[in-house]
């Protein structure tokens, strides 16, 4: 038996709650006597008739607490005292709430994250804002995934330089897609755990990489986004070295697959050479020349020994078997003449289609009059929804196009999942249908990012937009390949998702 | 595996729960996947202070210069000493005067302040007549500096001389000493500016009798430990403001024995018992010397956005900040909002004024308001309103105080360190517990209620440290880089 005993100079506890310690204490395994009290003359004298020796000093405002317990109890019995004690006084938390009348909500992160138990927190307040919370979030040992857009980037950089030396991650700025331990964040969409970690600067790009490794079967341990900046020169990849290093210490993680725009080469030598030094493979997907998300998700597939399928597709359906809409005819369809004129929800789908129609066409789309436009960048939703949340924006822009001539084939994506519109084909679909009943000349081609649990049904939706009059493609890269098709000239870079075979034409006759 | 489970603050191996502050349909989409969210209640900051919060709360160890700030306020151990005159303990000199507040000109002193200075020319028998008092003051004859100049401070007018005397407390873990006169009682009382003749003789009386007879008592007793007083009457329904009834009997008591024995005549000793007996208030002063010993103690840290003393004297409202030194800012003092004596109304009050609100700054005070359900309707309000004042200072504040605790809250500590940028961030401002004195002079106390501070001081507080900060300069968004 060993007995312990300490004076707290100045530590005030009601006699009912140091009761209540004291007896939870007694009643542990090897503990034979335990009592924490305020140190009156009564209580030292109790103690003393415990056998306890209490310092000379202590006084009526002094806490004093003593244990008598075998050897290997006696550790284990003074944390419990100290819990025990923590607890009574409370530092928020579940105590928080207690006693009577209502707790008003947290204002700040820094006050929410202390009553609550997070380990993240989503800040999406407008950008100018952000700072503040996410310092917050990281002083009181959160991680933060930072949707909003409009962040200085110096805040950026300080805010990820806060995290490293509080080995946290901040995820964003501008980072729409997270998956932490099944629960997606931002816009995410309904896949299964499974061996993929993505790491992502782009959130639609892992969204599209996560849809179509649903779509093989495979599913994702975590994604983690680190915001469409965190590859640049000045934030050099902080927070993707974050997130590789804790993805590779996952063991449910097998597989890495990190999407971006291409670096700029001295961060893209800093990625690859913490990626060699990883116990985790790590494929990459740069969108750009030469490389798109279907085709690194085929890769990782691969890499993981798996067969790569035929991507999900719901070809438009043949003009004569459309069957219209009550009393207007539908017109046949005749050849399309005009350019392409593609309007994306997601930047990076957007990103993607200019790669493979500058591959294709040899040189940038908009020098061959074609239109490649991301109403989700940061220039139209300064202070307005997100096209994936609210189609507004893209239904002026889909009659703004119908009534121009010079559009010959219509490019959307609709990005499905969590946190979007909960039926984005309910708009978007009487817009399309629409716009190819006026316009004979028209062809409309959606690139649908989305999986079958997701709460918008994919193939719902997919069934809605086909039925519009839309050819669905869940690749992104394969509804561009059959867009481009589509142009006049049969323009195709011999693309999977090529709807004709037509040679490419490079660019001939268009104006510079 | 416990790499795993440490990186990120395991982050991919706890059970998802979300703290989100923004957009409700990102909250809403976690909630349906039945994700546990603690969902903020946000709202933007004045237009204009981005970059200065960004500055502030960007600079490199900020937070940790904060914690090291309320962790001194939390940790100080104040403890009365001794009580001696002003002339001695303050080197205060004959036509030298302390007043509540940031510094003040005679020119723009309110009615009670006036009143109290002239009070303070008479019974220093610097002048026969209040008339006499008055224009010698006009002329300039005295000095007047803030009582926080002199690391004191004194309720309402707070106005002290040479010849009254004051507490001196001690922090005995931080060394520091803080001062406060004593309390006169209520009524025409020369701290709400009445001087009277009833008045003068009062503080006469108190200069020989009460002072001598507590600097006995207490010196015969040794340092009171005048933190565990606090704590105690928190849960005996003080909030140590305007309720100071528990602690005032829980002083009394400690000093029982040594008041009987006090190096004093029996009369003097009875009649020194009787008047501290007959005050709720007496231990307002002891509180309020407590409260300045704690928060000097958390003086001075660079880069500390806490508040470390709110004070009014009656025309300005002012604070200091840490990290700020002994800078004031201030702003127009407000009225209170509260109920009156007999027929005194809001048109009698004069705005607010006082040294008292170290109280709040200190924690307790209008911050300890749910402790005190016995004043609540005094101030304006049913106890939910208590308890809801108090719950809102959690906002705004950097710590709960280990000592001072709350019982309808859990004995939950009291929300404690004032930090500036929560008060921007927020809007909440500090609910200050305060008298209400007679707008003229002579007048005395005509109510009591509660107050908030100007809200520009804090404003004007995150921008000064803004200006010191050397981290982060916030700059327009800068172009996504262009991939090569």
């Amino acid at each position: 038996m060993r007995r312990w005993v300490e004076v707290r100079h100045g530590s005030y506890h009601d006699s009912v709650t140091l009761m209540r310690v004291s007896r939870e204490v007694g009643r542990l395994g090897g503990v034979a006597g335990a009592m924490a009290a305020m140190a009156t003359e009564l209580n030292l004298e109790m103690l003393a008739r415990m056998g306890f020796e209490v310092p000379a000093g202590a006084g009526p405002a002094d806490l004093v607490v003593a244990i008598e317990a075998e050897e290997g109890a006696l550790g284990g019995a003074r944390e419990a005292l100290d819990d025990l004690l923590t607890s009574a006084r409370s530092a928020g938390g579940a105590s928080a709430q207690a006693g009577p009348g209502s707790v008003p909500p947290a204002r700040t992160t820094g006050a929410a994250a202390r009553r609550s138990g997070a380990g993240l927190a989503l800040v999406s307040v407008p950008g100018p804002h952000v700072f503040p919370e996410a310092m917050d979030a990281l002083t009181a040992g959160l991680n933060v995934m930072v949707f909003s857009d409009n962040v200085p980037l110096d805040q950026e950089i300080a805010l990820k330089e806060e995290a490293a030396r509080r080995g946290l991650i901040v995820m964003g700025p501008d980072c729409g897609t997270a998956l932490v331990g099944g629960a997606g964040l931002g816009f995410a969409n309904a896949v299964a755990p499974g061996p993929v970690g993505l790491v992502a600067a782009s959130g639609t790009g892992a969204q599209q990489v996560m849809c179509l490794l649903d779509a093989a079967g495979v599913g994702v341990s975590h994604a983690l986004g680190v915001g469409g900046r965190d590859l640049s020169p000045e934030v050099s990849g902080r927070s993707a070295l974050a997130a590789l290093a804790a993805l590779d210490a996952d063991p449910a993680t097998e597989l890495i697959v990190l999407v971006s725009k291409p670096p700029a080469p001295r961060v893209a030598d800093l990625i690859r050479e913490a990626a060699r030094r990883l116990d985790t493979p790590v494929v990459f997907a740069l969108i750009g020349p030469g490389d798109d998300l279907t085709r690194a998700t085929g890769r990782a597939l691969e890499r993981l020994g798996r067969a790569v399928p035929r991507w999900p597709r719901w070809p438009a359906p043949d003009p004569a078997a459309v069957p219209g809409n009550g009393t207007a005819p539908v017109p046949s369809r005749r050849p399309v003449t005009g350019a392409l004129r593609g309007l994306f929800s997601g930047g990076t789908l957007r990103d993607e289609a200019a790669a493979i129609l500058g591959a294709a066409l040899g040189g940038d789309p908009a020098r061959h009059g074609h239109l490649l436009v991301d109403y989700g960048d940061d220039a139209y939703t300064r202070g307005r929804p997100h096209p994936m949340i609210d189609p507004t924006l893209r239904l002026e822009a889909i009659a703004e196009q119908a009534a121009d001539p010079g559009c010959g084939v219509l490019l959307l994506d609709v990005v499905l999942g969590y946190g979007a519109d909960p039926d984005p084909a309910a708009a978007l679909a009487p817009a399309i249908a629409g716009a190819l009943r006026r316009r004979p000349d028209l062809a409309a081609v959606v690139s649908l990012c989305g999986t079958p649990g997701d709460p918008q049904d994919r193939d719902a939706q997919a069934a809605a937009l086909r039925d519009a009059g839309a050819a669905v493609f869940a690749s992104n890269a394969e509804a561009v390949r059959h867009a481009l098709g589509l142009l006049p000239g049969g323009a195709a870079a011999g693309g999977t998702g090529a709807a004709n075979g037509t040679h490419a034409t490079d660019g001939t006759g268009a104006d510079d | 595996m416990t790499e795993s489970a440490t990186r990120l603050g395991g982050l991919l191996t706890r059970d998802p729960a979300v703290v989100t502050a923004g957009v409700g349909v990102l909250a809403e989409a976690l909630e349906r996947q039945a994700v546990p969210v603690e969902a903020v209640d946000w709202r933007p900051p004045p237009e204009g202070s981005e970059d200065a919060l960004a500055a502030v709360l960007g600079r490199p160890g900020h937070a940790e210069a904060n914690a090291r700030a309320v962790g001194r306020m939390l940790s100080a151990r104040p403890h009365l000493v001794d009580v001696r005159p002003a002339a001695e303990v303050l080197g205060l000199e004959k036509g030298t005067f302390l007043h509540a507040g940031p510094p003040l000109e005679w020119e723009r002193a309110s009615g009670p302040m006036r009143g109290a200075l002239i009070g303070a020319m008479l019974l220093e028998g610097l002048a026969g007549t209040p008339e006499e008092a008055e224009r010698a003051l006009e002329g300039g004859a005295a000095t007047l500096e803030p009582c926080h100049h002199h690391r004191a401070v004194g309720p309402m007018a707070g106005v002290v001389s040479p010849s009254m005397w004051m507490l001196v407390v001690e922090d005995a873990e931080h060394g520091g000493t803080a001062y406060c006169s004593l309390n006169e009682g209520l009524g025409k009382v020369l701290r709400y500016g009445a001087y009277g003749p009833e008045v003068i003789d009062r503080l006469r009386r108190m200069g020989t009798v009460l002072g001598p007879v507590l600097r006995s008592a207490v010196r015969g007793h040794g340092p009171v430990d005048l933190l565990a007083i606090m704590a105690q009457a928190l849960q005996m329904g003080d909030e140590l403001h305007n309720r100071n009834r528990a602690a005032t009997s829980l002083l009394l008591r400690e000093l029982a024995a040594d008041l009987a024995e006090a190096d004093a005549p029996r009369d003097r000793v009875a009649e020194a018992l009787r008047f501290a007996a007959a005050n709720d208030h007496f231990f307002l002063n002891p509180a309020m010397a407590a409260a300045k010993a704690a928060a000097d103690a958390a003086r001075g840290v660079p880069g500390s956005s806490m508040v470390v003393a709110m004070a009014r004297n009656g025309t300005d409202f002012g604070i200091q900040v840490s990290g700020t030194g002994d800078r004031w800012f201030t702003g127009p003092a407000g009225v209170p909002d509260g109920l009156y004596l007999g027929a005194y109304g809001p048109a009698d009050a004069n705005p607010d004024i006082g040294d008292s609100a170290i109280t709040e700054t200190a924690g307790v005070g209008g911050f300890a308001l749910a402790a005190a359900p016995a004043i609540v309707r005094f101030v304006g309000g049913e106890v939910p309103d208590a308890l809801a004042a108090t719950q809102r200072m959690y906002e705004i504040t950097l710590a709960e105080h280990p000592v001072l605790q709350i019982p309808l809250l859990s004995f939950r500590g009291t929300p404690s360190g004032i930090d500036v940028t929560r008060v921007v961030r927020t809007g909440i401002l500090p609910v200050i517990d305060t008298g209400i004195a007679g707008r003229e002079a002579g007048t005395g106390q005509v109510g009591a209620g509660l107050v908030s501070p100007p809200a520009g001081v804090f404003r004007d507080a995150l921008h000064a440290l803004a200006a010191e900060a050397p981290g982060v300069p916030a700059t327009p968004p800068a172009e996504p880089a262009a991939a090569p």
